[in-house]
């Protein structure tokens, strides 16, 4: 089967990778990329550990063809920190203690990420809806909504 | 598997007219199909860059809302917003904030589901939808595309270019409410979607009244007219309403639901979207 080239900026850095066309760019991240950070929970949208940005979109890996990507500027888990300096956020996760295993982790931090740019001052009403396609099997929830509610209001306070 | 993203709406014909050709928009359903291998295309065509495809415009003739607009853009666009609140929340359950990043309105009407979210409120709205094939195109009411479960009235090389929705005279007001398990993230057991218009006194003159997933198709509710026109909604007309609900329901029964409680939600749900589409229709 022929592959398709395709040419993509994923964390700021550009990436070339030729795909076949029934890869998805999920599979390319981890698989072709060795970008490992988002992870696969079900393959078909319903779980949001694969959650990465897509021009400045909240999507699903799992639901874009890599083929897609062409042109495309994506941001994954692996840009959050810098270097290894973390971000707020995923400090925060660890110091209230909102992941256990950590499969959901990296696709509730993009996904959370998503909602603070866009919404400074999330209710919890607010988070729990914006959040509601990441599914964690561990933690049961309450303390990644506190995490992400606090790191709202102290980035307001600063 | 090919793929292909055509420039324009005569090359995404030619390529969809193919055997096993797919079309392609936000892939919510295309790329489960895919990896469950309900479907096996022998071509993808990704209609997204097909001029208009992606776009919201707002015009004397009213609205125009591309079929492969991403449903998170559509919630963003505040006049839209204004003027069908209704069609607006229908699509904005569907899914959770990543599928609301790809899903769009082409998607859910041509996947056709029964339970489709934003199809009964689209239909209740008056909608049309621009058909682009190979000799053209083609506007057809949102009710007529879709034939039973799975299947929609698209001829081979046909797609949906986008939907048309006219614009609400004053007095207007829409409304869409589904019954789900959850409180997000599954499917519905009933929606309904009403759109009605208002007089300087209040009495109604126009009303559309749309059921999804109480039959193998949408319904649209006949005899609204005898119930409504000309007064103001009072118990008498609501109760006609809710058995003239409840009568269209021929729903299946699965474990969200027996074919009791689902004719029942009907009923309910048909109620509840009046009294806030009239609700809104007399504040506008
Ligand atoms: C986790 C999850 C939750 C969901 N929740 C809901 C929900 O709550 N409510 C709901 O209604 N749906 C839901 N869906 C289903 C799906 O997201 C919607 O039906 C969505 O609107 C489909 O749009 P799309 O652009 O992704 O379609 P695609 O997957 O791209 O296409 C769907 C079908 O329509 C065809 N098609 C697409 N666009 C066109 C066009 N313009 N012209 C002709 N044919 C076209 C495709 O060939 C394909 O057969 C959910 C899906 C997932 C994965
Ligand atoms: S792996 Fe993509 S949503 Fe579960
Ligand atoms: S921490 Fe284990 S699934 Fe969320």
């Amino acid at each position: 089967m022929s592959k398709t080239h395709v040419s993509t900026q994923i964390n700021g850095d550009s990436y070339e990778f030729l795909c076949n066309t029934q890869q998805t760019l999920l599979d390319i991240l981890r698989h072709e990329l060795d970008l490992t950070g988002s992870k696969e929970g079900c393959s078909t949208g319903d779980c949001g550990a694969c959650s990465v940005m897509m021009e400045d979109r909240l999507v699903c890996a799992c639901l874009v063809l890599g083929v897609e990507a062409n042109g495309k500027e994506i941001e994954t888990i692996e840009g959050l920190s810098s270097g290894s300096s973390l971000d707020p956020l995923q400090q925060k996760f660890i110091d209230l203690a909102a992941l256990q295993c950590g499969i959901c982790t990296p696709g509730v931090l993009v996904a959370a990420k998503a909602l603070l740019a866009k919404n400074k001052n999330p209710s919890e009403e607010e988070v729990r809806f914006w959040l509601a396609g990441n599914l964690c099997r561990c933690t049961g929830y309450d303390k990644i909504v506190r995490a992400v509610l606090e790191i709202a209001a102290e980035a307001r306070n600063t | 598997m090919d793929y292909v993203a055509p420039k324009t709406a005569m090359e995404a014909s030619e390529a969809l007219v193919q055997d096993g050709a797919f079309a392609l928009a936000g892939g919510t359903d295309l790329l489960v199909k895919l990896k469950t291998k309900f479907i096996s295309p022998n071509i993808v065509v990704d209609i997204k860059q097909v001029p208009k495809i992606t776009s919201i415009e707002e015009s004397m003739d009213g609205w125009w809302i591309g079929a492969a607009t991403p449903c998170a853009e559509i919630v963003e666009h505040e006049s839209l917003c204004q003027d069908w609140p209704g069609v607006v929340e229908a699509l904005s359950l569907i899914g959770s904030t990543q599928i609301q990043g790809r899903a769009t309105l082409g998607g859910n009407l041509c996947n056709a589901s029964p339970a489709a979210d934003s199809v009964p409120a689209l239909i209740a709205a008056n909608g049309t939808c621009v058909i682009s094939g190979q000799t053209g195109e083609r506007e057809e009411p949102i009710e007529n595309i879709v034939i039973s479960p799975g299947a929609t009235v698209l001829a081979k090389g046909e797609f949906i270019l986008g939907f048309k929705l006219p614009k609400p005279p004053s007095g207007s007001g829409d409304a869409y409410l589904r019954l789900i398990p959850r409180s997000e993230m599954d499917i519905a057991v009933v929606g309904v979607g009403t759109s009605v218009s208002v007089d300087k006194n209040k009495k109604i003159t126009s009303i559309r009244i749309s059921l999804g997933a109480i039959a193998p198709t949408q319904v649209i509710l006949d005899g609204l007219e005898d119930i409504f026109i000309g007064k103001e909604p009072d118990e008498d007309s609501i109760n006609k309403l809710v058995s003239l609900a409840e009568s269209a329901c021929r729903p299946i029964k699965d474990k969200r639901g027996t074919i009791e409680y689902r004719t029942k939600i009907a009923g309910v749900l048909a109620k509840r979207t009046l009294n806030i589409a009239y609700e809104r229709a007399t504040n506008h």
